[in-house]
């Protein structure tokens, strides 16, 4: 350090608000151009980067999204079941708002969600499910996408569960249109909506071994031969994630 | 039945199977003569009888399965049965590059491939942040593109609702306009379907020279047929007795059901993504959402017909624009993110321009690098996930992306709106009339390339 003015600049050229939340690490990426082992000779092979999501939010978050928690927040309260246990976290990120919501209270915010005058989200654009496999005891995501018509708004509710135990009560009763699209949850990622009036699969045959979306189920295909070449199928090429 | 209750376990419902229907007697039926089914049935003396249509009936619009309990000619129970065109495009998406993934999802809902594009390409700008750097042209490109296929769309429903009534020149009318549409869409994509054109950044490529031109006689024509459709089906008594009070879905039904686009405004609700959350500069268009308050299917059909209207009102806005504006970039600036090469015609097709390909393979090696890491890598997208909608012709599409910081989705979910509008099929059918099933499922205008995904 030659010069302490030039720290100072540095430091005043990170605005306060730009403090990184806490990460979610939802994977670990070894490597640079997908070949391992003796094949990679880039140098780059053992380069190791942790795979993050944005993290939990710090209020202010900006916009509605302050007054939707708060009501939220208000409306849980009032029914007993505590805004700190239903919710886990709030993140905001790229514009849109995700509230984390703890599998058993699920019902209960989307009640809420839906029936307070101030927040009323009456339109449930339906569920879908995502695998995060390296998330240990939070593999399996049900992420439902709400709108507000009356107030113009959207938001997200995530809920994870772990992958042994994929249990998640059902939103039917409150967003009916929720009805398929939690069957097609079941049938793409096995998360099982407790209370739905028939979960059976949708979109695959009713005898269908496995649940075809999530990352542990292969693609399938068979190599393609052209001209004496052999093309292996897409998922077991390699890749540069 | 398995108490599956006490530990608990991992498997859903099981599958349903009653044993009491061993031994029930079946019929199949393949066209041709029913009456010796008639009478065997009227033997048996059975007024309760299930009715199996499809998934290879004509007038399902693809392979949509219904499962109907009729007593006499009134409909008790009705089901859907979908997925017999599963074909894994969200899965297979996870296994191709940002850019490559608009060559699946324009296959989805092959009757409006453009929203699928749009929709993806904004949210996949929308991770990567750069919403506001798309250039002004491209996103006039994609309205324009969009309401042609809104028109499109529009018209294939209504040829074909007229078509399943027996009116077999509204068919030929409705298909006869949508050519219009698909000669403009070949002469700016190259295809008439899957198109593919709409990409991560902007458009593939600049809408060729005399298009705007092109479109401008295509709207005469679209017009003019569209004028032959309003006086075949408007008043029209035999389509009004078909189609008036039939498939009735109220209001409450339609948000409870999370049914929209022109069946949720023909029960009364206004409410249009484009006006709500406006993407691709909607809010700078003038245009009008028309709705009714009849709730059935014969509004459904008027509802339809104005939007292709206000659609070509937009469509003529955006002729101007383009003309006003001349030409200009239609991809966004970022070499890291926009597709290297540029298109051209050439004696075997289109690919990439013989300008380009002469400047990689003979004067620069470091556009050769860039042109083969971009094509066969792709770009990284930051991790994180969004949802983008957008208004569909059936109703409100979203996309769900998620990436993990990688050069392929890590999930991409279509919430396809005719997924979701199949299941008030139960409650626009029961009561009803079977024959009134046809004209109920028509006026829903599912596309199961959509629904099965």
């Amino acid at each position: 350090m030659s010069d302490g003015k030039e720290v100072e600049r540095a430091q005043e050229k990170v605005p306060e608000s730009t403090q990184l939340p806490p990460l979610d690490v939802i994977g670990v990426r070894t490597g640079m151009f997908g070949a391992n082992g003796p094949g990679d000779t880039s140098g780059y092979g053992g380069l190791v980067r942790e795979i993050t999501m944005p993290g939990s939010s710090e209020r202010p978050y900006g916009g509605w999204f302050d007054e939707v928690v708060d009501v939220l927040a208000e409306v849980l309260e009032e029914g007993g079941t505590g805004f700190a246990t239903a919710v886990e976290k709030v993140v905001v990120d790229r514009g849109e708002l995700t509230i984390f919501v703890v599998p058993a209270h699920v019902v209960q915010v989307c009640r809420a969600l839906r029936d307070d005058q101030d927040l009323r989200f009456e339109l449930s654009l339906g569920v879908s499910g995502v695998h995060y496999p390296h998330e240990t005891g939070r593999e399996l995501h049900a992420v439902y996408h709400l709108t507000s018509v009356t107030h113009g708004r959207q938001l997200r509710l995530e809920v994870a569960v772990p992958d042994g135990d994929p249990h998640l009560p059902s939103t039917v009763a409150v967003y009916p249109t929720n009805d398929w699209h939690e069957r097609e949850t079941w049938d793409f990622f096995g998360i099982v909506f407790d209370g739905h009036p028939a979960l059976a699969r949708i979109e695959m045959p009713d005898d269908w071994p496995g649940h075809p979306q999530r990352k542990d189920y292969p693609l399938g295909g068979i190599p393609v031969e052209y001209k004496g070449a052999t093309i292996p199928p897409p998922d077991q090429r390699r890749s540069y994630t | 039945m398995p108490d599956s209750r006490a530990p608990r376990s991992t498997r859903a419902t099981p599958h349903v199977y009653d044993a009491d229907a061993d031994g029930t007697p079946t019929f199949e039926a393949s066209g041709g003569d029913w009456s010796s089914i008639a009478e065997e049935a009227a033997r048996l003396g059975e007024e309760r009888i299930i009715v199996n249509m499809g998934p290879q009936h004509p007038s399902t619009h693809g392979v949509l399965r219904l499962m109907l309990e009729i007593d006499g000619e009134t409909v008790t129970e009705a089901r859907a049965g979908i997925g017999y065109l599963h074909t894994g495009i969200e899965k297979n998406m996870e296994f191709r590059t940002w850019t490559q993934g608009v060559t699946y999802c324009t296959r989805m809902d092959y009757v409006a491939p453009l929203f699928q594009e749009a929709a993806y390409c904004l949210a996949v700008e929308k991770l990567l942040g750069i919403t506001d750097d798309i250039p002004e042209r491209a996103t006039v490109i994609r309205v324009l593109m969009m309401e042609l296929n809104r028109i499109a769309s529009h018209l294939v429903c209504l040829a074909t609702a007229g078509n399943e009534l027996g009116a077999t020149t509204i068919m030929t009318v409705g298909f006869t306009g949508r050519e219009e549409i698909l000669k403009i869409f070949e002469l700016v994509t190259g295809l008439r379907m899957n198109h593919a054109y709409i990409r991560p950044g902007g458009v593939a490529q600049d809408i060729p020279p005399g298009a705007l031109d092109n479109v401008r006689e295509a709207l005469v024509g679209i017009r003019h047929y569209l004028g032959q459709l309003q006086d075949l089906m408007l008043a029209n008594p035999i389509l009004k007795a078909r189609a008036v009070g039939v498939g009735n879905l109220s209001l409450t039904a339609c948000m409870a059901l999370g049914v929209t686009g022109p069946v949720l405004r023909s029960s009364g609700l206004p409410y249009d993504v484009r006006k709500a959350a406006p993407y691709c500069g909607y809010e700078t268009y003038e245009f009008d959402v028309p709705t009714s308050t009849d709730a059935d299917a014969f509004s459904r059909i008027v509802v339809r017909l104005e939007e292709c209207y206000q659609s070509m009102r937009i469509v003529e806005q955006t002729l101007e624009r383009l003309q006003a504006m001349g030409p200009g970039p239609v991809m966004v600036a970022d070499k890291k993110i926009a597709w290297p090469a540029q298109l051209a015609i050439g004696s075997d097709g289109m690919g990439n321009s013989l300008d380009h390909i002469r400047e990689i393979m003979g004067t620069s090696m470091e556009s050769l690098i860039h042109h083969f890491k971009l094509v066969t890598e792709g770009f990284r997208v930051p991790a994180g996930q969004v949802f983008q909608t957008v208004e569909h012709p059936r109703g409100e599409l979203g996309v769900h992306l998620v990436s993990d910081g990688g050069t392929r989705p890590y999930r991409a979910h279509f919430r396809d709106p005719s997924f979701n509008n199949l299941q008030a099929v139960s409650m626009i059918c029961e009561g009803g009339q079977i024959a009134d099933v046809v004209v109920a499922i028509s006026s829903l205008d599912p596309v199961l390339g959509g629904v099965d995904r």
